[in-house]
């Protein structure tokens, strides 16, 4: 096992996760209803791996109201940034070891 | 197990090709469309014709000679051609910017767009603001220049939310209205080259590069 493979974290093996966290990367904050429309999942699909990734200390939920709305809007820590960036690392290390 | 290695493997390349597309999606207004600058463009020239057609700027208008109000009667018909001309450009790229948003299935009016939007008109505002009041104070020689570097500088704020193709442009129409200012008698000359010609070649080159 090479040692950058324990870099890649088991919480964004999934697609809808790794949308969310490269999102949120490139924005200071994400609602809800974006990420939905982003992504194009369903309400309960979206809520559930925003529920994982929250678990694990990698975003940051802000609940505040627009006029009489709510609106829940996503940040990434820096926890998750810096998972998130070497999760990219260890991604991009196994594409040149497999392009050997 | 050679097989499992390289599905693997596409899954990784896949990942990072969706890590880049969604960042790219999320941050930057992708429906932007060439067209409507070639479009933008087109109007440009003829509005840049129908100008010529009404009135020619010249040295003596800051110089000498004509009175401010033998002026401002053909600079206020020159004014309703431009606005015109602006209203015309901006709505065609509203409609073929929604088009290209949907056809793409993208939502039109989403965060980056806004975004897009609201760093592109705060330095348009401030030159449109700017330039009426030098038209009341007289500098009329020095509008066209300021059209020129006051929409510059929107786009390249603007361009931080789009194609950074925008970016490049912005920079050239800054150039040209410093020129523009330092060649006064030459207006609409680089206002034709600054909004028509530019246009329908960074649009057809967008046009050409994202939309084909």
């Amino acid at each position: 096992m090479k040692s950058y493979l324990n870099n890649l974290h088991k919480a964004f093996e999934n697609r809808t996760r790794l949308g969310v966290m490269s999102a949120l990367t490139v924005n200071e904050s994400v609602s809800f209803n974006d990420l939905r429309e982003l992504l194009g999942v369903t309400d309960g699909n979206l809520a559930s791996h925003l529920k994982a990734l929250e678990k694990e200390q990698f975003i940051e939920v802000r609940k505040s109201f627009i006029g009489r709305k709510p609106n829940t809007s996503y940040m990434i820590t820096k926890v998750g940034k810096t998972a998130f960036s070497e999760h990219l690392d260890a991604l991009e290390q196994l594409i040149k070891e497999q392009s050997k | 197990m050679d097989k499992d290695k390289a599905t693997a493997g596409k899954n990784y390349s896949q990942d990072i090709f969706e890590i880049r597309s969604m960042m790219e999606k999320s941050s930057r207004f992708m429906a932007l469309s060439g067209l409507s600058g070639v479009m933008a463009g087109v109007y440009a020239l003829i509005a840049a014709y129908i100008s010529y057609q009404i009135f020619y700027f010249s040295d003596e208008i800051i110089y000498e000679s004509l009175t401010y109000r033998e002026v401002s009667a053909n600079v206020i018909k020159l004014f309703l051609v431009a606005l015109s001309t602006l209203i015309l450009a901006v709505g065609t790229g509203f409609l073929l910017s929604y088009r290209r948003a949907r056809r793409n299935g993208q939502k039109m009016w989403d965060a980056a767009a806004r975004r897009m939007l609201i760093n592109f008109s705060i330095p348009l505002a401030t030159g449109g603001i700017f330039v009426l009041i030098m038209f009341f104070k007289g500098a009329i020689g020095l509008l066209a220049p300021a059209t020129l570097i006051f929409y510059g500088l929107a786009l390249v704020n603007g361009s931080k939310y789009t194609y950074s193709d925008i970016r490049q442009l912005g920079l050239l129409e800054i150039l040209l209205g410093l020129l523009s200012c330092y060649f006064i008698g030459y207006g609409l000359l680089f206002w034709t080259i600054g909004f028509g010609v530019l246009h329908i070649i960074y649009g057809g080159v967008m046009y050409f590069k994202y939309e084909r």
